[in-house]
């Protein structure tokens, strides 16, 4: 029973950095109809960040909490300044090309931002200083939770309930509904397209920061490469739960970590990754829309 | 005074640049020796870098804009010498002959090593070819075309490993492997919108390399197969120098068989109906084309040849392992199809061989050799869309030449 808990909690932490990073992707192709192959890389650029700023600061001897604070503010920053520029580089040229071309143009980024980092910086892994402390209060448990476990559940709980407000009560999440309705009637009621696409990229970015943090600091070391893997399951999570749709993302992001944890605690750890890949096939072979999504048919 | 906010948006350009790769370019710890190492040389490298880039972006988009408007305007394609050399046999002639006689000299005039390297380019320009029929023809963006890649050399590897099966004996099955997994993936998959298909690729060729790695009895893991055997002449091993020649040469053939087969495929029923799918689809279907079907046939045509590469691969390094066919190899092979043009024969061969060729030749450039894929198909997408050398799509036209003019405006405007 003991197991299968900890199993349970860890795919929840998991699956919650899945949803977060699964929420760009859901938000961008719900807005512009673009699956962000370059997104992963921004995750992985986000825990870059905060670790080039978070050893900087521990060398120039600042204390834990403002350690945490500077890097995760500068590393979110930054995460956002680099969405918000790969959409003017590589996509909005190319809005109205045919659908292929943005996508190969986003691999291409993918491609880009990974071999910048690994030039400019190292193919090593390098260790990720623990930025999430422990908690006394925790230790009782800890054989079952760990304090940075919690700490990105609680963290991803309260992300997705500022998301929700944002996108349900303010005027920027109205144009995003619009927009995600219909591009050019939201236009035509005075949207301005082009605002409501940088937004979107710079949350979608942010909250990939966010996951990036979280899970360099749990797990202890990041490389150039780290990207790739999440942004593929955390795309996974994005279909499984229907891509488009926001609670779709966090419920596929959940599902998705938790199959994958039970899958190697049951099952067998060699083929962690096969699991979520052979899900993502089976989802769209038997249901394309995802777990919330509504299958629309295209009109001519 | 245009140039001047030309400049001025460059400038700020830079200024932003410089900002953003500012903790990742400048700034460089070794958190075990606590040393910070700043390098501001970078960001002056940067900022001077993405001014220039900037300006150019600025003049190539103003550029683009004003042939599309140039052409919308006159209706009238210009003919450029470009096109004069494909479309005229004065000239395509005498350069088939030129290149094939260079073709043929190549292995007894250079090193084995520089053939060795050849035959490597053309065991990409076949790739390219291949998976232009999935990308370029049909528009079906495949990210996992080198799991094909590695059925075809695993086949080879292993049937030669357990049975001592030759070459000439595996190459038919490797190809039909490629194809039967093509048809695998292909057939659940390609009901889907395009952009799903590209995901699921990707993540099928991750499930080939990772089965791949961890089921040791199969494929010995990521220790890989060594020894497997060169191909034969007539059932006469030949000796490493000779053989290296001999693959050249297959190689060679290999590459006239995929012109001549993509060649005419590309104007042949199927293919024309591959080219109205990737155009509409709906259409399309509306048309009387089995969408399902024709996609598929795509999706296997490709796959076949990428499994027969597969076993020329094998054959070649005589040691395969599952780390020569990750994604970056996808990767590869699909910045050859988009540098090339997408449906272009001429210009995927083209950009084979610069994409290979001169990371080879410039060593020192060899290490940003992924950047500047990545760069390649960005830029290419956003600036030239059709490739470096653009299909030239075969017109019917009728009436005499007068009469051309005004029938060419007629089908643009429609």
């Amino acid at each position: 029973m003991e197991y299968f808990l900890e199993l349970l909690l860890g795919g929840l932490t998991r699956g919650s950095i899945y949803a977060l990073i699964a929420l760009g992707y859901t938000m961008v192709y719900g807005i512009i109809g673009l699956i962000n192959f370059a997104h992963g890389e921004i995750y992985m650029i986000g825990a870059f960040t905060a670790l080039i700023i978070a050893s900087v600061l521990t060398i120039l001897g600042f204390n834990h909490l403002s350690i945490l604070v500077l890097a995760s503010l500068v590393a979110v920053i930054y995460s956002a300044a680099y969405g918000f520029t790969v959409e003017k580089v590589a996509y909005k040229p190319l809005r109205s090309a045919p659908r292929l071309s943005p996508l190969i143009s986003a691999i291409g980024m993918s491609i880009f931002l990974q071999n910048y980092v690994l030039l400019a910086q190292t193919s090593d892994f390098m260790p990720f200083p623990n930025l999430i402390p422990d908690f006394d209060f925790m230790e009782p448990y800890a054989h079952v939770i760990g304090s940075s476990e919690l700490v990105i559940l609680l963290t991803t709980a309260a992300v997705m309930m500022l998301l929700t407000v944002l996108i349900k009560f303010t005027k920027i999440g109205k144009a995003m509904r619009a927009t995600a309705q219909d591009k050019s009637m939201a236009m035509l009621v005075g949207v301005n397209i082009d605002r409501v696409i940088s937004v979107t990229f710079i949350i979608g970015s942010s909250l990939a920061a966010i996951g990036g943090i979280l899970v360099a600091s749990h797990i202890g070391q990041i490389n150039f490469y780290i990207g790739f893997l999440a942004g593929i399951k955390a795309f996974t999570a994005a279909v499984l739960g229907g891509i488009g749709s926001i609670p779709g993302a966090v419920l596929g992001g959940i599902v998705l970590g938790c199959t994958e944890s039970f899958a190697t605690g049951y099952v067998s750890s060699d083929y962690e990754d096969v699991f979520a890949f052979t899900l993502l096939v089976l989802i769209l072979i038997f249901r394309p829309a995802g777990i919330l999504g509504r299958s629309t048919t295209e009109k001519v | 005074m245009k140039l001047l906010t030309s400049f001025k948006k460059s400038f700020l350009v830079s200024i932003w640049f410089m900002f953003l790769t500012f903790p990742i370019m400048v700034i460089r710890v070794n958190p075990i020796e606590e040393i910070i190492e700043w390098r501001w040389w970078n960001m002056l490298l940067v900022g001077g870098c993405s001014f220039v880039l900037s300006l150019l972006g600025r003049y190539f988009l103003e550029k683009k804009e004003l042939m599309a408007k140039r052409v919308a305007d006159s209706g009238v394609i210009a003919t450029t010498f470009k096109k004069r050399l494909f479309e005229q046999r004065a000239f395509a002639v005498p350069i088939l002959i030129i290149i094939s006689f260079a073709a043929i000299i190549f292995p007894f005039i250079f090193s084995t090593y520089q053939t060795s390297i050849m035959t490597t380019a053309l065991i990409y320009v076949v790739l390219g070819l291949g998976l232009n029929i999935v990308v370029g023809l049909a528009g079906l963006l495949d990210l996992g075309y080198v799991a094909f890649y590695a059925v075809g050399a695993y086949s080879y590897a292993l049937l030669n490993y357990h049975f001592g099966m030759g070459f000439w004996a595996v190459l038919p099955i490797g190809a039909g492997l490629g194809a039967v997994f093509g048809l695998l993936l292909g057939f659940p998959v390609l009901r889907l919108r395009g952009d799903y298909l590209a995901i699921v690729t990707l993540g099928f060729g991750e499930i080939i390399r990772l089965i791949l790695e961890n089921w040791n009895d199969f494929s010995q893991g990521p220790s890989g197969i060594a020894n497997i055997s060169r191909p034969s002449l007539f059932g006469t091993q030949l000796g490493l120098e000779a053989n290296t020649v001999y693959l050249y040469f297959i190689m060679i053939g290999f590459m006239i068989f995929t012109i001549f087969v993509v060649n005419r495929l590309q104007n042949s029923r199927i293919g024309r109906a591959w080219i109205a799918l990737r155009e509409d689809e709906i259409a399309c279907q509306a048309m009387g084309i089995d969408k399902t079907r024709t996609k598929l046939n795509a999706f296997a045509l490709g796959a076949t040849w990428a499994g027969m590469m597969g076993v020329v691969f094998a054959a070649k390094t005589t040691f395969i392992n599952p780390a020569s066919f990750t994604f970056l190899e996808s990767a590869i092979i699909l910045s050859i199809v988009v540098m090339g043009g997408m449906g272009s024969i001429v210009g995927v061969i083209v950009a084979a061989f610069i994409l290979i060729l001169l990371p080879e030749y410039l060593r020192a450039f060899s290490d940003y050799r992924m950047l500047l894929f990545g760069c390649i198909m960005v830029v290419m997408m956003v600036f030239r869309p059709q490739g470096i050398i653009s299909n030239v799509r075969r017109t019917y036209r009728y009436g005499n030449n007068k009469g051309q003019d005004i029938n060419h405006r007629e089908t643009e405007e429609v």
